[in-house]
């Protein structure tokens, strides 16, 4: 089975089509990134995917369950981590993870067993008992990506995790999402190219709503007839 | 289990805002001391502590509008939101979750009032736990009000709606302040169309152990509370399909 089987997912916002007639298979275990430059429908494609909004065609099946039918079974298999930080600014990084344990109605001893894993794989010691909200953004980040597998997702999204992080917080945190390949599917969306070509496994590149490109970051570079990935982006961008 | 951990979420980000001390616990507390301390010079009986001390846990309350919408604002602001309505939540935990713990702290808000005014020289009575009883609903209207305006406002906008129009409106319009049949004339009819004249005058009657002829207060205050709910409610559930 497939983690991720899309059949010409559509989203129209009145005269826009913000995505159109999307098909696409993400295989389980893999890291697959969607890049596009703004508005190509990346963000639209991944809210649809997670139930938080309905398609206007088309449907997905996230682990056998659809978006469409079954919006209750995929949120219970999936994990989000938003484009923004998405923490609780007044709650210390503990309680946050708390938070998420107890929406997924964790008893005590697995509360503590899960906060205690997600803060040694996060790294997160040193900053448990500080407010979310005064900590720096790179640990705001790592801790929204905790925050997401809390409830063990079997499809993990990433909507541009690593933004307006400085080089060394977003080279952390590549090595923390590496840590998560293979025991989650997990969607990134990205504008760094260098990102998508370190991480991912396939590329999905959307332009106007509608997938242009797919590979490895290897067959679009050769694909394109480009040396560097962000040039075989480009030139793909351009001519679809 | 859902509407347990969302609550404590909201009662923990809301206590330990300062805005709570200061707005919510300090400046009703400081206006009771201060119209006091003006009564005992400037005597009027809309100061007297038996009258001003109920007024004033009523205005109190409008502070629970500022903070819960605050709270639902910055949430969807920071997409926090977001991502709680890809979890399992259901949008009833979600109502709940903001909902229920402000009645806790609506109640210790009015608590320190009573206990400033006892302080001043109000006598203790069994009609204040009345008096905290009745307060419920009209808590409920006000922190329904803020679901309402946390729904559709952004933060910047909820601090001038709320914390400025509202907070003005609870306090001209409930006759704390102003004997409004003084006034009279349009002033008057506005006031006892809206619910925080009815409020206030409810919440009088009760502190004075007047039960009788409080229905016609109290049904307008739950007519009110009900209707405000119920909206606060769809606006809640539109913008949680906007997002």
């Amino acid at each position: 089975m497939e983690a991720i089987q899309i059949n010409g997912l559509t989203k129209r916002y009145k005269d826009t089509v913000a995505v159109n007639g999307l098909s696409l298979c993400v295989h389980q275990g893999e890291l697959f990134s969607l890049l596009g430059v703004n508005g190509a429908g990346k963000t639209t494609a991944i809210k649809m995917l997670a139930c938080l909004t309905r398609p206007d065609g088309g449907d997905a099946l996230l682990m056998g369950h659809s978006i469409i039918t079954q919006p209750a079974s995929v949120k219970a298999l999936i994990g989000l981590s938003p484009q923004n930080t998405a923490v609780g600014p007044n709650l210390t990084v503990q309680e946050n993870l708390a938070l998420m344990c107890g929406i997924y109605g964790y008893d005590a001893n697995k509360r503590a067993e899960k906060t205690e894993e997600l803060v040694r794989t996060f790294h997160l010691e040193s900053v448990l008992h500080k407010r979310a909200g005064k900590l720096s953004g790179g640990w705001q980040r790592r801790l929204s990506i905790a925050m997401a597998l809390v409830g063990e997702p079997q499809v993990l999204f990433l909507d541009e995790p690593t933004l307006g992080l400085d080089v060394i917080a977003r080279s952390e945190l590549w090595d923390t999402i590496r840590t998560l390949k293979n025991k989650a599917t997990i969607i990134l969306t990205t504008h760094y190219m260098e990102e998508a070509e370190a991480l991912s496994d396939r590329i999905g590149i959307m332009k106007a709503g509608r997938l242009i490109a797919l590979g490895t970051a290897q067959a679009l570079k050769e694909k394109a007839g480009a040396d560097t990935f962000e040039s075989a982006f480009i030139a793909l961008v351009k001519e679809g | 289990m859902h509407v347990k951990a969302f609550a404590k979420r909201t009662l923990l980000e809301i206590l330990r805002d300062p805005l709570l001390l200061v707005f919510g616990l300090g400046f009703p507390g400081a206006l009771i001391l201060l119209l006091t301390a003006i009564q005992s010079k400037v005597p009027a009986p809309i100061f007297a502590l038996e009258s001003i001390t109920p007024g004033m846990t009523v205005f109190g309350l409008s502070f629970l509008t500022l903070f819960s919408a605050t709270l639902v604002a910055k949430d969807r602001e920071s997409t926090l939101l977001l991502r709680l309505y890809a979890t399992p939540m259901r949008a009833q935990d979600f109502l709940l979750g903001y909902m229920l713990p402000m009645i806790p702290i609506a109640l210790l808000q009015s608590a320190f009032c009573f206990l400033i005014g006892m302080l001043l020289g109000l006598k203790c009575s069994i009609n204040m736990l009345w008096g905290l009883l009745f307060l419920l609903p009209i808590a409920l209207f006000f922190i329904g009000l803020g679901l309402l305006f946390g729904s559709i406002l952004t933060q910047k906008q909820v601090g001038g709606i709320c914390g400025a129009l509202l907070t003005n409106l609870t306090a001209w319009l409930s006759g704390v302040w102003i004997d409004l049949k003084l006034l009279g004339g349009a002033f008057e009819a506005v006031a006892n169309a809206l619910p925080f004249a009815h409020a206030a005058t409810l919440e009088k009657m009760v502190f004075a152990g007047t039960f009788h002829g409080i229905v016609p207060h109290l049904l307008w205050v739950l007519c009110y509370t009900a209707a405000i709910l119920v909206l606060a409610t769809a606006l809640f559930l539109r913008q949680m399909k906007r997002q």
